[in-house]
């Protein structure tokens, strides 16, 4: 989404790209309710680090936020990229798992709690591995868990990105909101490029990178519900847009119909431009009507 | 024959069956109740030739989706069957257009399958029979109530190749070894990651390559009280956090959630 008309909001506008993570979640919750939870006072910092003479940081770089959003009790889970590239350890991906566990109990107790995803992430730190990956596996059985229930939103922006078992996470949220800066998939382009070589995927070639996992791409190709600006107010009131739409009626994750014929028809006439899966996948069935309630949002004055 | 092939043969026999080339599914049963289980085994002749050995691709990833929620649909309204999700992974596939194609999105799939039968009241046991390894075993088997795992060397669990694992944290594969010692979730044995308390104790003397009918009694016998544990515990996975070896090598992931529920409000 961009915001057209006038250029003042253009210029006026607040980069969300260029926010750390615990800025990035006071940005999406309503103007004074952020309050982080086990912060860097508390100290819960890996185990693991130290012992391989890396320094751990004291939130283990992610950011958990109670506040409200749109007045409603909501928690924000935020990746912070500039720690070890935004790596998922025991106690970060515990952090975000432990979150979602809490907002489902309040749920089954009546006090249902607005979750947000911000990824920025390589997915599992592998100095972590093994424990990396279990807290992922935990932190899926969460938004599996939660999103029947409330929706489950998420916002990748950049420019790290959102990769490995993170990918995964993204791919279960109820609705995911991108920028064109952001980049989404299961392998990343490095990743490919060690295990299959050069000619399968060539990780220094940018335009490659973002015609196949760029913001843009994602959304075109439906796996993405909204693209937005790098507008920290556009993105929350994205976020709030998603909210007022509910749990929707069937994930995309559950469409093993439609996608199944989907990557059959890709595997016997693979896609040489990735572009042509706009045309043959098309945008997300809820983009429109999302698009619809951020509109509404920003015409309704504050 | 691969790993998985072996064991889905060993405990379904006659029943298995190939709704592609490279997934393998059977409804049999243990203890008397019916199973299925569910593998992904090699297929030289895949047209997604990053998925030819066994990884778990775009094809393999939508068709255990289906076939896991396929199950839960037909059992709405009877007696949940178990799902047995057969572990032998090199991985998930590593290609172009498995990119392209959105592969995250197909082990999202098959993930929130598993889970959502688990949540349905499904037992869900993850029998790791060769490696399970990275995305794809967070698609195919993490997922489950119950995790068992055979005790051998060709049973292992990590998050990335051991080449490669070293090459992004500029080791040298010596070194992780070495510093495996000290640290358990760097390991790649199936020992070690059971002391993080991810699975039941490991089932030993089998012979994982040619299993003979003790052997496939023995697992057997171990499913079915994994799957009758399943049954009569709690729906979610709190039961790796409430393992011995969670209290001693996952304290920190124990003292987050006692932290954050303080802290909650």
């Amino acid at each position: 989404m961009t915001r057209t008309g006038s250029w003042r909001p253009t210029l006026a506008r607040r980069s969300f790209i260029e926010l750390p993570a615990r800025e990035r979640s006071r940005a999406i919750l309503d103007e004074g309710t952020f309050r982080e939870l086990l912060g860097p006072f508390d100290r819960l910092m890996s185990p693991w680090l130290p012992r391989q003479g890396i320094v751990p940081q004291s939130d283990d770089g992610v950011v958990v936020a109670r506040g409200e959003i749109d007045g409603r009790a909501a928690v924000v889970l935020a990746v912070e990229s500039a720690f070890q590239g935004g790596s998922i350890g025991e106690v970060g991906g515990s952090k975000m798992a432990g979150a979602l566990e809490l907002a489902l109990r309040d749920y089954d107790d009546g006090r249902p709690v607005r979750p947000v995803i911000l990824f920025e992430t390589g997915g599992v730190r592998l100095q972590e591995a093994n424990l990396g990956l279990a807290v992922i596996a935990e932190l899926n059985a969460a938004v599996s868990a939660l999103r029947p229930v409330v929706p489950v939103v998420g916002v990748s922006a950049g420019m790290v990105g959102c990769f490995g078992g993170m990918g995964i996470t993204a791919g279960l949220c109820s609705y995911l909101i991108l920028t064109r800066q952001a980049r989404l998939g299961l392998n990343g382009p490095q990743v490919i490029e060690q295990e299959a070589g050069v000619e399968e995927f060539d990780s220094e070639d940018r335009a490659l990178i973002y015609a196949v996992d760029g913001g843009e791409q994602r959304f075109e190709m439906g796996v993405a519900d909204a693209l937005v600006d790098d507008d920290a107010s556009l993105v929350r009131d994205t976020v709030r847009a998603a909210f007022s739409l509910g749990v929707p009626e069937v994930h995309r994750s559950q469409e093993f119909g439609r996608y199944g014929e989907l990557v059959e028809r890709a595997a016997s006439s693979p896609p040489t431009d990735p572009a042509s899966l706009r045309t043959s996948w098309g945008r997300s069935e809820v983009s429109q009507r999302l698009a619809d309630a951020v509109q509404e949002i920003e015409e309704t004055p504050a | 024959m691969s790993r998985g092939r072996t064991w889905m043969k060993a405990l379904a026999g006659d029943a298995v069956e190939a709704p592609v080339p490279s997934v393998l599914c059977a409804d049999g049963e243990v203890d008397g109740c019916t199973a299925r289980f569910l593998a992904v085994v090699p297929d030289p002749e895949s047209p997604f030739q990053r998925a030819r050995n066994g990884e778990l691709g775009l094809r393999e990833a939508w068709t255990l989706a289906r076939l896991v929620r396929e199950a839960a649909e037909s059992d709405l309204s009877g007696s949940r069957r178990a799902i047995v999700a057969v572990v032998d992974l090199p991985g998930q596939a590593y290609g172009r257009l498995e990119e392209t194609a959105a592969l995250h999105l197909a082990l999202a799939a098959a993930s929130d399958a598993y889970a959502t039968a688990r949540l349905a009241g499904h037992p869900v046991v993850a029998l790791i029979v060769g490696e399970a390894l990275s995305g794809g075993f967070l698609a195919h088997g993490f997922q489950a109530n119950r995790i068992l795992a055979l005790d051998d060397p060709g049973v292992t669990v990590h998050a990335m190749h051991e080449e490669a694992a070293a090459r992004v944290t500029m080791r040298t594969v010596a070194d992780l070894r070495r510093l495996a010692d000290s640290v358990p979730p760097l390991a790649f044995d199936a020992a070690t990651w059971a002391s993080l308390g991810m699975c039941e104790p490991l089932i030993g003397g089998v012979d994982v390559e040619d299993p003979g009918p003790d052997d496939v009694r023995t697992v057997r016998q171990r499913l079915a009280a994994s799957i009758s544990e399943a049954r009569d515990s709690p729906r979610d996975l709190s039961v790796r956090l409430a393992s011995e070896g969670a209290r001693e090598n996952r304290q920190a992931s124990i003292a987050v959630r006692a932290k954050l529920a303080e802290q909650w409000g």
